[in-house]
């Protein structure tokens, strides 16, 4: 999915998400009205919304570069960093909260060795909060890449790590292979 | 309105319901149904697994027998839901089903004969072979209008909405003017579900009084509050319902666009929407000309990018223009001045849904139902340390008492009740004195909570109302827009003051500076969330002070949950040597047996996580906390 780029393939990877956006814009209409509905739907492409996505859309709605960064950084579904892999949301709902949802948060943390909001070195993980799913009966609630997860305490995040550490032992080994 | 026009409408509404009709025979008759409760809630607690095995077994055996996907029924504790429609047996609902379960329901129920009572949780209907919801202590205070449908009907087919009495209420609205259908709501007394109260007929009459054009409705589903999802039960379970009262609502002020404004967080909502928004304009009752009258209306979804303040309806309408989602002064009312500067609706999800059955039964009918000043039901999710966590829907002046201990089954693990949280992070922490209140919008207000969308945690000894205090200003000091200096900067030094609390530090002058302040951001904010972001501190002030002041005077924190005063502690008379359970969990190895194989752990890299506590055998119980932590007692 996503490689870590090399410097000398940053300005085709910046030439191609520029090419992506375009794409994207030519599906809305030149108003304000459409911004959130556009980066909503470069972000489903990109997976976050770099610089020159934001410049593009800027320059298509006819509006500052600001004024785009600043919607982007309001609200919270937006992110200015690629994800990982594998996606970690830790539900910080009133009932997972009180069910120890924070030190689930925290055992995440500890094992993946970044905070919310940060993707892991190797961009295996992203780690964040949300702040319900409304699956409150199931609490302490981990969304792991789209589906919600119950009860996971800090054993069961070892539980999960472990079965991804296998899948990716199985995906190098046939990377391996087909090399 | 021209009579001609009456009886086209009419007409085209009759033929929709008997297309509904037969359909919906088609699918029932002479046969089994299967419907499972797949909304979030049932998915994340198997349910996709449960209906792959359910169809798995039916193909395998060849029988003749639909599984559909439903909603939510509100039993949320018991998911994943599983209904059976056999002929000649009352519908069985079961509980914690799972897919060796559905495997032998299938064998032993669909063909055979046996209802495996052991896996029902009760009948729908009264009958003679197996208990059944009516006998439950809960069916006493139950009363469901906008909860009707869901779980029971199919979301995804509009047939079985229309089947169960869908659009007869847009029908009859249409046959008539829309002043008369704005008259049916005043009457009505309908208020506002979204936390406010405000009376709805009232508001559509300033909209459609006003000259400009063109005008909107929005339904505002940007459910935000941690720990409620009522709107996304509705939106999942019976989107038609919110659908059928936008569209009767956009009839009665005049409106040619409506926008529904969805939480992005919300998948599933949103795809059941856009079937429903599809299968509606199909059977002409979106549209142009809708059901071949003089009205139309089309209905657009949008969806919100995630930030709490957008609830409130000037910040939502910034939103839906593309820009970043501030609250604005009011008045002007957004019903003179709202999207694009026109004049424009916004009603909760609940507030809609509500509509289609007052104009259905009539205003008498909905009056007859709650309070005198609060007429109708009350929605509720239940959650936290409660029996039966899940929605519930029970007329206004129910007493909370009764919401928690008869509806909700009381506290699980014999824990005592401590306080009930009401109305997320704008509402406030009840204890057990105010239990008798009963729930109305104005009961509710002067307890110092607030109805909010209808968010309830339930709190046992073990949660800390410091700690729930520091958590909601937690939320709202994030989500503050920054717009206003007292909530932007306010909040944070709230939640500074509290997170010293939590760690023991502070002095009781701090409470008094912290009151004051939380009064000040109160007085100094512009819109709802600035105002009653301190409402969590002022209720646990006002009724839990003592804790506070243990927090401050004593580092120690009562219901021993503040991690950073509390400490693990592995009583040595109690702990037995050949058991090693608390060293393997231990996540940290904290854990290392001393040389008589006690178990100690190292306080120094112990994290607090509490898996060693889960994890040492009921027989032997040796793993207590400790509060302040210096209770430890030195080797």
């Amino acid at each position: 999915m996503i490689a870590i780029p090399d410097e000398n393939d940053t300005a085709s990877e910046e030439a191609q998400n520029r090419e992506t956006t375009k794409k994207v814009l030519k599906g809305f209409g030149r108003k304000r009205f459409n911004l959130i509905p556009i980066l909503q739907k470069v972000q489903g492409s990109l997976g976050y919304l770099p610089r020159e996505a934001m410049t593009e859309i800027a320059e298509y709605l006819n509006i500052p570069a600001i004024d785009v960064y600043g919607v982007i950084t309001f609200y919270n579904q937006f992110r200015l960093t690629p994800p990982g892999r594998h996606s970690i949301r830790v539900c910080l709902g009133t009932a997972c909260h009180m069910k120890g949802g924070y030190i689930t948060l925290d055992a995440w943390k500890r094992r993946l060795e970044i905070n919310p909001g940060e993707t892991t070195a190797d961009r295996e993980f992203d780690l964040d909060t949300v702040a319900c799913v409304g699956c409150c009966t199931m609490a302490p609630v981990t969304v792991v890449d789209e589906k919600p997860e119950g009860n996971v305490e800090p054993t069961r995040v070892d539980g999960i790590l472990l079965a991804f550490e296998q899948e990716r032992a199985g995906r190098d080994e046939e990377e391996s292979e087909s090399d | 309105m021209k009579a001609t026009e009456k009886t086209a409408v009419a007409d085209a509404f009759e033929k929709l319901k008997q297309i509904a009709a037969s359909h919906c025979e088609e699918i029932s008759q002479e046969k089994p149904v299967i419907m499972v409760g797949a909304a979030t809630c049932g998915r994340a607690a198997g349910a996709p697994e449960v209906i792959q095995a359910f169809r798995d077994e039916i193909k395998k055996r060849k029988i003749d027998c639909p599984v559909i996907e439903v909603g939510c029924m509100g039993h949320c504790y018991a998911e994943p839901l599983v209904i059976i429609n056999k002929p000649g047996y009352p519908p069985i609902c079961y509980g914690y089903v799972n897919p060796v379960i559905a495997e032998r329901l299938v064998k032993e129920f669909i063909i055979g004969d046996n209802p495996c009572p052991e896996f029902v949780l009760a009948a729908l209907e009264p009958n003679d072979l197996l208990p059944s919801f009516s006998d439950f202590p809960r069916s006493q205070y139950e009363r469901k209008i906008i909860l009707k449908n869901c779980g029971h009907i199919d979301p995804k087919d509009i047939d079985q909405y229309i089947n169960a009495d869908g659009y007869a209420g847009l029908a009859k609205a249409l046959q008539t003017t829309p002043s008369k259908v704005i008259e049916e709501v005043i009457n009505s007394g309908l208020r506002g579900r979204g936390g406010a109260g405000f009376p709805t007929g009232q508001k559509w009459q300033s909209c459609r009084d006003e000259p400009g054009k063109p005008k909107y409705i929005i339904c505002n589903a940007d459910e935000g509050d941690p720990g409620a999802f009522m709107d996304r039960s509705i939106l999942e379970s019976d989107p038609h319902t919110v659908i059928e009262g936008m569209i009767i609502g956009g009839y009665a002020i005049g409106a040619r666009h409506g926008y529904i404004y969805v939480r992005a967080e919300y998948p599933l909502a949103v795809k059941r929407l856009e079937t429903a928004l599809r299968q509606a304009k199909k059977s002409n009752l979106l549209g142009s000309h809708i059901l071949g009258g003089d009205f139309s209306f089309d209905i657009k979804l949008f969806h919100g990018s995630g930030a709490f303040v957008c609830g409130e309806e000037t910040a939502l309408i910034a939103s839906l223009e593309g820009r970043m989602g501030m609250p604005r002064h009011r008045p002007p009312y957004p019903s003179s001045h709202g999207l694009d500067g026109k004049p424009t609706i916004v009603n909760n999800v609940k507030t809609l849904a509500f509509v289609p059955s007052i104009i259905r039964n009539g205003a008498a009918w909905f009056r007859d139902i709650g309070t005198k000043d609060s007429p109708g039901t009350a929605v509720f999710a239940l959650a936290g340390k409660i029996v039966n966590t899940g929605l519930v829907e029970v007329p206004m002046g129910t007493t909370l008492r009764q919401i928690i201990f008869d509806v909700g089954s009381g506290i699980p693990n014999g824990k005592q009740f401590k306080a009930v949280q009401i109305g997320g992070p704008s509402g406030g922490c009840l204890p057990e004195s105010a239990l008798d209140i009963p729930v109305d919008f104005d009961s509710l207000h002067k307890a110092g909570a607030m109805m909010g969308s209808g968010g309830m945690v339930v709190l046992d000894e073990d949660d800390c109302m410091v700690e729930i205090a520091r958590y909601f200003l937690e939320f709202t000091q994030r989500e503050s827009c920054g717009k206003c200096t007292f909530c932007r900067l306010g909040t944070k030094q709230m939640l500074e003051v509290l997170t010293d609390f939590t760690f023991g530090e502070g002095t009781l002058e701090d409470i008094d500076k912290l009151e004051q302040l939380a009064e000040e951001v109160q007085a100094g904010s512009l819109c709802r969330l600035g105002q009653t972001a301190p409402n969590p501190i002022l209720t646990t002030l006002r009724y839990f002070r003592d804790e506070y002041e243990e927090h401050i005077e004593l580092g120690k924190c009562p219901a021993l949950m503040c991690q950073h005063l509390i400490a693990y502690y592995i009583l040595p008379d109690k702990c037995e040597r050949s058991c090693d359970a608390c060293v393997g969990t231990c996540t940290v190895e904290a854990i290392s047996p001393n040389k008589k194989r006690i178990k100690v752990i190292d306080q120094e890299k112990c994290v607090k996580c509490g898996t060693c506590l889960a994890a040492c055998p009921p027989q032997y119980n040796a793993i207590v906390k400790l509060s302040p932590p210096s209770e430890v007692p030195a080797k």
